[in-house]
């Protein structure tokens, strides 16, 4: 177990570091001079020399790039955005929850929809239901979120005034305009539908597959030969089977959302790191992109290692060596 | 009474391509504490009767008809709740594979005290008490350990046992075990045989065992009962059938045992293919492969008629006792010789 971890934590050093490097070359591939957006249109040559030499710009990237790492592993530091000298951390910091709320309110929702939907597809195979299900599958893994974002923010939003159409607010801290979990659930309602049914569509096929794999095992007729009841064949011997390779998807595609869920803080304009990301990217502001890589990497590193252990611990099967 | 009277078992499975009968009217009878062997071809019908015995077919494409008379209740048309009540309790079932009729999930455990407390009205710690004791003695070394293993950390012959403990946990009446050694090596099949022979002296159960291998009819059965495309070709007490086989196809089944007396390049096989239930060949099913084939086996079914002077022993072919008499005494010639 120590061993494993100790492999794990290896392996997440190197893969950090890889995305970071890899986003500090890219940076410096684009034609561009962030020193020159810095030092605004009226500025003479000598001005944007000094904001490159302020902003550290003109060093090389490996130089940069070992700045920032020293920065980052002595002094938890992401250090200051070029174009508003705002802390990176605080930027981070303030934009982590709402893109938190977004993706794990967005992956109960879509759970929501897709365990029972899939559950009684795959029990009622070829029924009205199912092939019901089947149509919103295809149209949730083809249709883009933008799209569906913008279709659900004009009739829910726009002609049936049943949400609002953009806007965040905070879970706790009313410092905002509004505040408090209704208000933020509120708000949030049309980014998770939005944002859960690309997801939802594909687990929904998933579990279905899943369950009707799982009914025809040679266990569960022992479990009917047993004289168990159906319910409990259901619960105890098909679900419990068919359901353990949907927790390794969830982990999984939780960290991929992210990349999803710059979508949808887009659409609904949420202050949120996808939205942070964008911004760092249009304003050549490579503190606030890497912040927001920084703070990726590590929270699919975290959330994928949490799901391996998790899986180890539901499935006998899997020994952690 | 018959501990189980099965009178004409159909089971019809529809498909797209049109109904498949898998079981065309079978008719056997077992009594308590006997074994009765089911032998035939893959494809025979032979595990369908019993999984429809069970009522474990898939409900949507099945039709079933016949009657099997269980203690007095016909098990096809009872109540599904009052089936459940029996399955598992006064009838439990042995599958083929073992490893993967056990819930890779759940400890070995959990799945026998659920098989317990889902008959019997116990405490948990009592239903693993009873646990406990049946993986003794089904020869689970070291069982108080192994109790809490998940099914992956057992072997296949070990599994099987852990089968049959879970099968005989609340000692049934009737146990139905279908192909219970075939997944298995052949020195963990013999164990596997003697020890259902062994419990079934101790726990008095009555055994349905369904089998392609002769040799464990040998071994375990009473009476035999030999499918061919769905329906019986001959039934009889085993000494019978071994000693005057009435049909073509068990001298076939007969001929085709392995030998290592004789010099044979290639092993003897029934020639040609089991036919197809959807559309199954006119007269005698067997016909289109019979080496004996005359006139009438293409268009007239020969009646399951009992044999010339046993009453127990039927059979459906047309063929005339004394040329029965003479090609069945030439397989056994040649089956004698190994036994010899």
């Amino acid at each position: 177990m120590l061993r494993y971890l100790a492999r794990r934590f290896i392996w997440a050093v190197v893969l950090f570091i890889a995305v970071t490097l890899v986003a500090y070359v890219l940076f410096f591939l684009i034609p561009n001079d962030p020193a020159r957006l810095v030092a605004g249109k009226a500025a003479t040559d000598a001005d944007v020399k000094r904001a490159a030499h302020f902003l550290g710009t003109d060093r090389p990237f490996y130089v940069q790039y070992a700045k920032f790492l020293d920065r980052l592993i002595i002094h938890q530091n992401l250090g200051f955005s070029f174009t508003n000298r705002q802390s990176v951390n605080s930027i981070v910091g303030n934009a982590a929850p709402v893109t938190a709320s977004l993706v794990f309110g967005g992956a109960i929702f879509w759970m929501l929809l897709a365990l029972p939907i899939g559950i009684l597809s795959a029990l009622r195979p070829r029924s009205l239901l199912d092939r019901a299900s089947m149509t919103f599958v295809l149209i949730g893994i083809s249709a883009h979120p933008i799209w569906i974002g913008l279709i659900f923010a004009y009739f829910f939003g726009f002609k049936l005034h049943w949400t609002p159409i953009t806007g965040y607010c905070d879970f706790i801290n009313p410092s905002t305009e509004c505040g408090g979990p209704v208000q933020w659930a509120y708000h949030l309602v049309l980014p998770w539908a939005t944002f859960a049914i690309l997801f939802a569509a594909l687990y929904v096929r998933m579990i279905r597959a899943n369950v009707l794999d799982t009914m025809n095992e040679d266990y569960v007729r022992t479990a009917r030969a047993k004289g168990a009841p159906e319910r409990l064949v259901l619960r105890s011997h098909i679900l419990r089977n068919a359901l353990l390779p949907v927790v390794t998807m969830l982990g999984m595609d939780i960290s991929l959302a992210l990349g999803g869920a710059v979508f949808t803080e887009t659409v609904y304009s949420l202050p949120g790191l996808g939205k942070a990301a964008i911004f760092g990217l249009n304003n050549n502001d490579i503190p606030t992109v890497e912040g927001v890589i920084v703070f990726a990497t590590l929270a699919i590193i975290v959330f994928n290692l949490v799901v391996d252990l998790l899986y180890a611990w539901i499935d006998p099967r899997i020994r952690l060596a | 009474m018959a501990l189980l009277e099965v009178r004409d078992l159909k089971t019809h499975f529809r498909t797209d391509d049109g109904i498949v009968k898998a079981v065309d009217g079978v008719s056997f009878s077992i009594e308590k504490g006997e074994t009765l062997g089911i032998v035939g071809e893959s494809g025979s019908g032979k595990s369908v009767t019993c999984l429809t015995i069970m009522g474990l077919n898939p409900k949507r494409n099945t039709i079933s008809s016949g009657e099997a008379i269980f203690k007095g209740e016909n098990l096809l048309t009872m109540s599904s709740s009052r089936l459940r009540d029996i399955r598992g309790d006064d009838i439990a079932m042995i599958f083929q594979d073992p490893m993967t009729s056990l819930n890779p999930v759940h400890r070995i455990g959990a799945q026998l005290v659920e098989a317990i407390q889902l008959h019997r009205d116990v405490t948990k710690k009592q239903a693993r008490a009873r646990a406990l004791e049946l993986l003794k003695a089904v020869g689970i070394p070291r069982a108080e350990r192994r109790i809490d293993d998940y099914p992956h950390q057992f072997s296949g012959g070990m599994r099987q046992r852990v089968m049959i403990a879970m099968a005989l946990v609340n000692d049934p009446d009737l146990l139905i075990a279908d192909e219970p050694t075939t997944a298995l090596d052949v020195t963990t099949q013999a164990q596997i045989l003697t020890l259902m022979t062994d419990l079934q002296k101790d726990f008095g159960s009555a055994i349905i065992v369904i089998t392609h291998d002769l040799g464990v009819i040998a071994e375990i059965a009473d009476d035999v009962v030999v499918m061919y495309a769905a329906k019986i070709a001959e039934r009889a007490p085993v000494a019978n059938l071994f000693k005057r086989p009435h049909h073509p196809y068990t001298w076939g089944l007969l001929g085709s045992l392995p030998r290592l007396d004789a010099d044979v390049e290639r092993l003897v096989q029934i020639r040609g293919q089991p036919p197809s239930l959807l559309h199954p060949p006119r007269g005698c099913r067997f016909h289109p492969r019979c080496p004996y084939v005359m006139g009438v086996c293409k268009t007239v079914e020969p009646e399951l008629l009992p044999a010339a002077d046993e009453r127990d022993h039927v059979q459906a072919c047309h063929l005339d006792v004394e040329t029965k008499d003479r090609e069945a005494a030439k397989v056994l010639a040649g089956t004698m010789a190994e036994a010899s």
